[in-house]
């Protein structure tokens, strides 16, 4: 436990990347009806009770109203599946979902139909507090994303952690740096003025760090995002969050 | 599955009183002016045009250009004059168009 | 190329119309661009200063998606209202950005949008009065790229 403890911000000093936002960025969070992450979660309901496969069941089939059985959910996520042995993150257990109880195929990653899914499912643990399992099982994994986050890479090696632990709150390029916190995924980017998932905004850092991007659904992502949901623990969910 | 809009209008209104109104509706602006991972121009494909019909009477219009960002929000104000209906039309390339509805009662 | 925007500005403020200055080339475009795009909304009437607050963040967060309020002073009767409010940009592709078309049944006249910006750049607001007057506010807003680019998915 104590290599995780080791520069890590202190506890209460973790801010959400809400309270760098501007004021209009803000309330456009605040506000359901100006957030435009609200689209994707009203075209959630419908897909939520879309039947699907070869069982056509939809989701609603087995899990009924979302609002009570998906309350809390991602909060949890990445969890560990003893059937893969590892731990997966949402995308991977709707996935899961679809091809093993609906008998359908999986969704791409940044399909439009998953992201649908998981900022739909994502929005019922709104308000909760991150609460990713830190045990025996999942800790390797933890580490494991730990390293990856203080592993300076690609031709600017940089770390993760270089801009998000030591200079948070400072600028790079006129824009200021946030803690790097997954507490509002998926959420609509003002850059890409769409909604997008965790793993998409990692590979954007990536790729901005000049590193090679890990091939969309790597396990190194599910360790990085579990390391940085344990991470964030304790803070509040705010999918569907806006960011700059 | 089809793009959705929200609106935001009062329920609720004393007759007289100037409300406000919200709207937003999912779509992508493409502007038109973009170029492809091969050089190629992307088309535009933009809502050009939104209306707001209280109890049939135009209250508001606007005419978008390729400036307006993805998922346009679009708020104004109106006087709450009487009870009915809000109607609300988006219209675009490529043969685009929304409507959605929102009541309102006045006391 | 900030010498030339505070000529304009300047311009606008001092004999309230908008007069083709003497541009640097590579400016001339963007200029003479709003410029006609102003002209062909609102014909030759004069523009002068004043009733109308355009209202954007001066240092953007992220030009993609920039909130625009525009506030127009005016009682908005029958006798008197906005209507109709214009905005114009110099740095994008093309000039216009917005035009509404309000009236007495507005009670306020106070629209707001979300705007893209291409750059740095300043905007222009005008407000179309029921008496054929024409009011115009500007505003530069800074616009700075987003730190880490992506490549298109």
């Amino acid at each position: 436990m104590s290599t995780l403890a080791l520069a890590e911000i202190p506890l209460d000093q973790r801010r959400s990347g809400y309270e760098q936002l501007s004021t209009a960025s803000k309330a456009m969070q605040d506000d359901d009806t100006s957030n435009p992450g609200t689209l994707t979660v009203l075209d959630g309901e419908a897909l939520w009770g879309r039947k699907v496969g070869d069982t056509g069941k939809s989701c609603a089939d087995c899990h009924g109203d979302a609002t009570t059985s998906m309350r809390g959910v991602s909060a949890r996520y990445p969890a560990f599946s003893p059937a893969k042995g590892r731990p997966i993150d949402i995308e991977q257990r709707i996935n899961l979902c679809r091809t093993e109880h609906q008998k359908a195929a999986p969704l791409a990653h940044e399909s439009r139909d998953l992201l649908t899914l998981t900022t739909f499912v994502g929005k019922q643990s709104r308000g909760m507090p991150v609460a990713v399992v830190n045990d025996e099982k999942t800790r390797p994994f933890i580490e494991a994303g730990q390293r990856s986050y203080r592993a300076r890479q690609g031709q600017l090696n940089l770390s993760c952690q270089n801009c998000h632990d030591d200079h948070w709150g400072e600028k790079l390029a006129g824009v200021p740096l946030v803690q790097g916190h997954p507490n509002g995924y998926p959420l609509y980017r003002l850059e890409w003025q769409s909604i997008g998932s965790l793993q998409r905004r990692l590979r954007n850092c990536l790729i901005g760090m000049r590193a090679e991007p890990y091939a969309y659904g790597a396990e190194e992502y599910v360790a990085l995002e579990l390391f940085l949901m344990w991470r964030a623990r304790g803070m509040t969910v705010e999918t569907p969050a806006v960011r700059p | 599955m089809s793009a959705r809009a929200l609106i935001n209008v009062p329920r609720k209104a004393k007759r007289g009183e100037v409300i406000e109104i919200k709207t937003l509706i999912s779509h992508i602006m493409e502007t038109g002016f973009r170029h492809g991972t091969t050089g190629e121009l992307i088309p535009r494909d933009i809502i050009t045009s939104f209306t707001c019909k209280y109890n049939g009477e135009e209250i508001f219009a606007t005419q978008l250009y390729p400036a307006i960002a993805a998922n346009p929000f679009v708020t104004f104000h109106t006087v709450a004059t009487e009870s009915g209906t809000l109607a609300f039309h988006w219209i675009g390339d490529n043969g685009f168009e929304m409507t959605e509805e929102a009541k309102i009662a006045v006391e | 190329m900030y010498r030339l925007i505070i000529t304009r500005r300047e311009v606008l403020k001092t004999s309230g119309a908008i007069a083709l200055g003497a541009a640097l080339p590579g400016q001339a475009n963007a200029l003479g661009q709003m410029e006609t795009a102003i002209r062909r909304v609102i014909g030759e009437a004069e523009i002068r200063k004043g009733k109308v607050t355009l209202d954007l963040p001066p240092l953007v967060e992220n030009g993609n998606t920039v909130p625009l309020t525009v506030i127009v002073d005016s009682p908005m009767t029958k006798a008197d209202h906005v209507k109709a409010i214009h905005v114009f940009n110099e740095k994008n592709p093309q000039p216009n950005v917005v035009s509404m078309q309000l009236g007495p049944r507005a009670g306020k006249a106070h629209v707001s949008t979300r705007v893209r910006l291409a750059g740095t750049q300043t905007l222009t607001a005008i407000a179309e009065m029921s008496d054929g007057t024409y009011w115009s506010d500007s505003q530069e807003v800074i616009v700075t790229l987003a730190a880490c680019l992506e490549d298109l998915i």
